[in-house]
């Protein structure tokens, strides 16, 4: 992406040539991949002109972008691929997508998710399942899997997506792309749509760490519309430096067990050779709460689903039925009903079980204190190393269908990556290479976790990692 | 659930046990009016993950402070002067049926009858 920017920037490329040259791989491509739920041809192309005119300038003049849709566009729909908010057109456009375009971004459109975020497979789509460009008999991840698989699939230079328990890193591992959650807080939650707000965080799918460097300086920064987002300098991240010596990277065996596959055990062995060669400390930390990460996190996120869905009535904007109704209850019921797919629905109702009467202190109030001790294992692992490395999944990309009826099974894909939201830390995925015993190649992502509002060291630590182990891109796209 | 909370209590039982009857109250507390057919689907897939949750009673969690979120959020206050970032018409222009400057709803009143 970097490069593309250099090259449009010294006018070897027009931002118009660069556009359209993503356009055409969207027509071409994405009948098979299903990446987007809406591209905005004339807009995108009115906007690189505009850069060529030198209208429009800034450190990401004239790059396209593609952003995951439940960010707010004044422009376009925003559906959060929910029957729900099919015709939804917002009044107003998301902080972050503002500050991208304000840097100059060319905003190609809009990706697909698992309805309103919650899943991770991308199957939750109301509208359309979106397909792994590596085996597009597999899924691509989720929630952000529109996101991931735009950027793996080159329909974009780069996308952003959100994550509430692993939505950006888990689709950036199966797609075999960077994906960076930042620190909770650091970029402005304005506009995204809300799903779990004490978890949510906005962050960018790339090529290399470089690129998700230069994307999250640009949106993150204290935003006054967002009073939970974090008034902390944002450092310069510099990924072309070393990172401080001496480098102590964490390991924990809470997340080297027998569940991940030889290719992701390899690939964790890869990369402790890499950081050793490179005369890092590995240090041994224990999280040893992490087991209960995945059942603290079922509680707490549909809690305040269960809260932040309730303002879809039926009444203020979204979807209402059409059905004869006896009264307003009714309306809302009935709408709710027609509009939310089956994983929102048993989403609230476990949000509002949790939280009911008789329940609370049982669940909730429970979740909230292990939510603690999570937190106070990463407060003491980060006392003794300055990233924790860990694989992002515990195996490659799944087939379609292979877990879309048992949804117990589909939580725990997130098993490595919740914990980093329940703690409000950074995370990165980066892609460590593709395995050998499947059908086709598909990727494998490793995860550095990194204490909060420790971006810019996180950030050299992934890019050291990344110029070592070199894994392979896709190069070409599966014939439609 | 309402008046079964004390053979239910999940923190003095490892036994979760969620009826229909449970759900269709929950399904009501949250607006969604479910089929019949949803609420056997339901009751089966929340008992599953009620009884996973369920894990973290394994835990002794007293004394421990209650994290709701990730940052020490103290209530923000800003001056209390009006301004106007959008109009009651753009707002409106979401809206699945209003009668301007209204959002326009099913009658929630009877006709003064008493029936």
């Amino acid at each position: 992406m970097i490069e593309l920017r250099d090259m449009i920037a010294a006018k070897q490329i027009t931002a118009t040539e660069a556009t359209q040259a993503y356009l055409d791989r969207i027509e071409k491509y994405d009948g098979q991949i299903h990446a987007y739920r809406e591209v905005y041809t004339d807009r995108a192309l009115e906007r690189a002109a505009a850069v060529d005119r030198g209208e429009v300038t800034g450190p990401l003049a004239g790059v396209p972008i593609a952003i995951k849709d439940n960010l707010c566009t004044s422009w376009g729909h925003t559906t959060c691929s929910s029957k729900m908010l099919e015709d939804f057109q917002a009044p107003y456009t998301a902080t972050a997508v503002q500050r991208l375009e304000d840097a100059g971004a060319v905003i190609l459109g809009k990706t697909n998710l698992d309805e309103f975020a919650m899943g991770s497979s991308t199957e939750n789509s109301a509208f359309v399942t979106t397909r792994n460009p590596w085996d597009t008999s597999c899924v691509p991840g989720g929630s952000s899997g529109g996101s991931a698989a735009a950027a793996g699939a080159s329909l974009c230079a780069a996308s952003i997506g959100s994550d509430t328990g692993g939505s950006i890193r888990q689709p950036a591992a199966l797609c075999g792309v960077v994906g960076f959650k930042p620190t909770y807080g650091r970029i402005s939650r304005w506009g995204l749509v809300a799903f779990a707000s004490s978890l949510d965080q906005i962050g960018p799918f790339t090529k290399t760490v470089a690129d998700a460097a230069l994307l999250y300086e640009i949106m993150a920064g204290r935003d006054p519309l967002d009073s939970t987002s974090a008034d902390v300098s944002v450092e310069p991240t510099q990924t072309e430096t070393q990172p401080d010596q001496p480098l102590r990277i964490g390991l924990a065996k809470q997340y080297l067990n027998d569940n991940n596959t030889p290719a992701v055990a390899d690939a964790v062995e890869r990369a402790l050779a890499i950081y050793r060669e490179l005369g890092a400390e590995i240090v041994e930390v224990d999280l040893p709460h992490t087991e209960y990460g995945i059942p603290t996190y079922y509680i707490v996120a549909t809690a305040e689903a269960s809260s932040n869905l309730a303002r879809y009535d039926g009444v203020h904007y979204g979807h209402r039925t059409d059905a004869p109704v006896t009264d307003m209850p009714d309306l809302y019921s009935t709408s709710r009903a027609e509009g939310f797919g089956d994983e929102v629905k048993r989403r609230i109702m476990l949000g509002t079980y949790v939280l009911s009467s008789g329940y609370y202190d049982a669940y909730y109030l429970r979740a909230l204190k292990v939510r603690r001790l999570i937190k106070q294992d990463f407060d003491n692992a980060f006392e003794k190393c300055d990233a924790i490395l860990c694989p992002t999944t515990t195996a490659p990309a799944f087939e379609v269908g292979a877990k879309s009826d048992d949804p117990l099974a589909m939580y725990l894909n997130d098993v490595y990556t919740v914990n980093c939201n329940l703690a409000g830390i950074a995370g990165i995925s980066i892609p460590a290479g593709i395995t050998d015993d499947t059908p086709r190649p598909l990727p494998i992502g490793l995860q550095l976790l990194g204490n909060a509002f420790d971006e810019a060291r996180l950030m050299r630590i992934a890019s050291q990692l990344e110029n070592k182990l070199q894994a392979p891109r896709l190069t070409e796209l599966q014939p439609a | 659930m309402t008046n079964n909370d004390q053979n239910n209590n999940p923190t003095n039982s490892g036994d979760i046990h969620i009826t229909e009857d449970d759900v269709r109250h929950v399904a009501k507390l949250s607006r969604l009016k479910l089929s019949d057919d949803d609420l056997h689907h339901f009751t089966d897939q929340l008992g599953a993950v009620l009884a996973y949750v369920s894990k973290l009673n394994e835990l002794d969690v007293d004394g421990v402070e209650p994290m709701a979120h990730p940052m020490d959020v103290t209530n923000v206050f800003r001056r209390d002067e009006p301004e106007s970032l959008y109009t009651a018409d753009q707002m409106l222009a979401s809206a699945p049926d209003a009668h301007p400057p209204f959002y326009k709803v099913t009658k929630v009143l009877d006709d003064g009858s008493g029936a």
